[in-house]
């Protein structure tokens, strides 16, 4: 077995699920090489390079790679991988973009979001919105994989792997960027945080998410929205957690105004403990949740925050 | 300009589906079908673009049993203007949907061809992009808003940390993100028109392609029960719970 990850970063930092990617990839054996492949991402490989059990770190560091086009990207890892047994991505929107891209050019079948190793060709990986389990086994000659990074501890930081440099360099003429506009927040990241605020439609507005923003701060926790609340305004797109937002998995979240509907549950029902706080007592979120509080969340959250 | 939408048969997406007793699959019998909510977007976004004046034409296609013909004509009368149904029992992987579209795409010629970004039942995520690489078009993968020039087309899409817009240069593909639009229904006299537009039906054989498919599912299962939590009576309560019982805080 010898194992390719394919590194989510942004030119300056590795994202945390290729840490955790690189825990699946180790379940599968220990020849486990990490792609850098960026502009000016040098401080990324030696990121990756620290990234304990890892065989070597492959750098490619060109202006085409810059924006993590799938294009380039997947031309690269095509023509590399086929020395190699597993190509792993995080299940982020990197990997979701670039990896079905790779498999198409290497004509092989891929798996999406797996959660669970059995060994190096059955994995398991939620369908229908994560209702059902499939395992699933593969017979590809080159198994392409995305990583639901939740699923997997994250891997040491305590290596020190050689860096090679590629040379390998795709830049299509077919795509340019334009540009990027990214949310900023200190928070901590929604996928890596311990605990997670999320608000939905009941939240009402978006001047009444500060309150959220207040008790999270209080805890060190990111904050989440279910579709209801984005569809409305109230809160940036890349908030959402979901089947078809981010899925998260932290020691605590606590849904705010939120009924629960199964594309929400589908994002965030690994969590250790969930807390609900809704004022409908009918609400589904009542069902998954360990803690439920029916109550007004204009009343409770400002009382929650003062206890803290 | 053509357009080309795929749209896949898949259940209505508020019914809570059941693992099947021997644990092959889940039971899909006597259960609500619909049409994909992202393909349903996928269409509504063809149809704004036609009434735009921007496309000439609309063609959407499905891979699926003859019952798919459903979803097409649902597409017909939401403003598609011809379907094609690629008529198979076996469900194909997305690879295996790609090199049918791929087929498709040499056939039709279309400029812009659009998706869904996954589907609801697989929740694989792949098939457009797979589609971009076999045809070797650029992509734009989870549109939340679309701008066709002349030759070009500029995608908002939607990425982890915000927002990213990329120029593809035409033919490309592009899949749907929820946001990209709110579709509409369909009035009857649409539906009563939808009838009468024209809908080929193909195998995969007539389009040369071989279907494999490397994937096999040994086993199905619900996924872990949560255990029925508690309600707590009070703030004060809640904080104690979480403090003291669950040590979260």
């Amino acid at each position: 077995m010898s194992i390719l990850v394919i590194a989510e970063h942004n030119n300056l930092e590795l994202h945390k699920p290729t840490l955790n990617t690189v825990t699946a990839a180790l379940a599968l054996g220990d020849e486990v090489d990490i792609l850098v492949a960026g502009a000016a991402c040098g401080k990324v490989a030696e990121q990756a390079a620290q990234v304990a059990k890892v065989r070597k770190v492959l750098l490619a560091d060109h202006a085409g790679y810059e924006h993590q086009l799938a294009e380039n990207i997947a031309k690269l890892v095509a023509t590399i991988g086929k020395n190699y047994t597993h190509i792993l991505a995080p299940a982020g929107t990197q990997g979701k973009n670039t990896l079905p891209h790779v498999a198409a050019l290497l004509d092989v079948d891929q798996l999406s979001d797996v959660i669970r190793i059995d060994s190096p060709d059955t994995f398991a990986r939620p369908i229908y919105a994560g209702n059902a389990i499939a395992t699933v086994q593969s017979s590809a000659a080159i198994k392409v994989m995305t990583i639901r990074a939740t699923n997997f501890d994250a891997a040491a930081t305590n290596g020190n792997a050689p860096i090679e440099t590629l040379d390998d360099t795709f830049n299509t003429e077919a795509v340019t960027f334009i540009k990027e506009e990214l949310a900023q927040s200190d928070r901590p990241e929604l996928t890596a945080a311990d605990v997670v605020i999320s608000g939905g439609r009941g939240m009402a507005n978006g001047e009444n998410f500060e309150m959220l923003y207040t008790l999270a701060d209080k805890l060190n926790a990111a904050v989440g929205a279910s579709r209801a609340a984005v569809d409305a305004g109230f809160v940036p797109n890349d908030m959402q957690v979901g089947q078809t937002g981010k899925i998260v998995a932290p020691n605590l979240y606590i849904a705010v105004g939120i009924s629960g509907a199964i594309q929400h549950l589908a994002g965030m029902k690994d969590s250790k403990v969930i807390v609900a706080i809704n004022k409908d007592e009918e609400a589904p979120i009542f069902q998954v949740a360990d803690y439920g509080l029916v109550a007004d969340l204009f009343e409770v959250v400002p009382q929650l925050e003062n206890l803290l | 300009m053509k357009v080309l939408v795929a749209v896949k048969r898949v259940i209505d997406y508020n019914v809570k589906v059941r693992v099947k007793p021997d644990h092959s699959d889940v039971d899909l019998n006597n259960v609500k079908m619909a049409i994909n909510p992202f393909c349903e977007i996928a269409v509504e976004e063809a149809v704004r673009l036609k009434e735009k004046g921007v496309a000439s034409e609309i063609v959407v296609v499905s891979i699926g049993p003859k019952e798919a013909q459903e979803q097409i004509r649902t597409a017909l009368a939401l403003g598609a203007d011809r379907g094609i149904l690629i008529q198979t029992e076996e469900m194909p992987s997305s690879l295996g949907v790609a090199k049918l579209l791929k087929a498709v795409v040499d056939q039709e010629q279309p400029q812009l061809i659009i998706l869904g970004k996954q589907a609801i039942d697989t929740d694989n995520n792949q098939t457009g992009q797979m589609l971009a690489a076999l045809t070797d078009y650029p992509q734009g993968a989870f549109a939340s808003a679309v701008d066709v020039e002349s030759d070009h087309i500029n995608v908002t899409r939607e990425v982890d940390g915000g927002l990213q817009t990329l120029k593809l240069s035409l033919p490309a593909v592009i899949t749907a993100d929820l946001r990209l639009n709110e579709p509409r229904y369909a009035s009857l006299p649409n539906i009563m028109k939808a009838k009468r537009k024209p809908l080929d039906t193909k195998t995969p054989a007539d389009l040369g392609v071989t279907l494999t498919n490397t994937l096999k599912t040994v086993n199905v299962e619900p996924p872990a029960e949560r255990q029925a939590g508690i309600k707590v009576a009070s703030v004060e309560e809640l904080v104690d719970k979480l403090k003291n019982e669950a040590k979260v805080i």
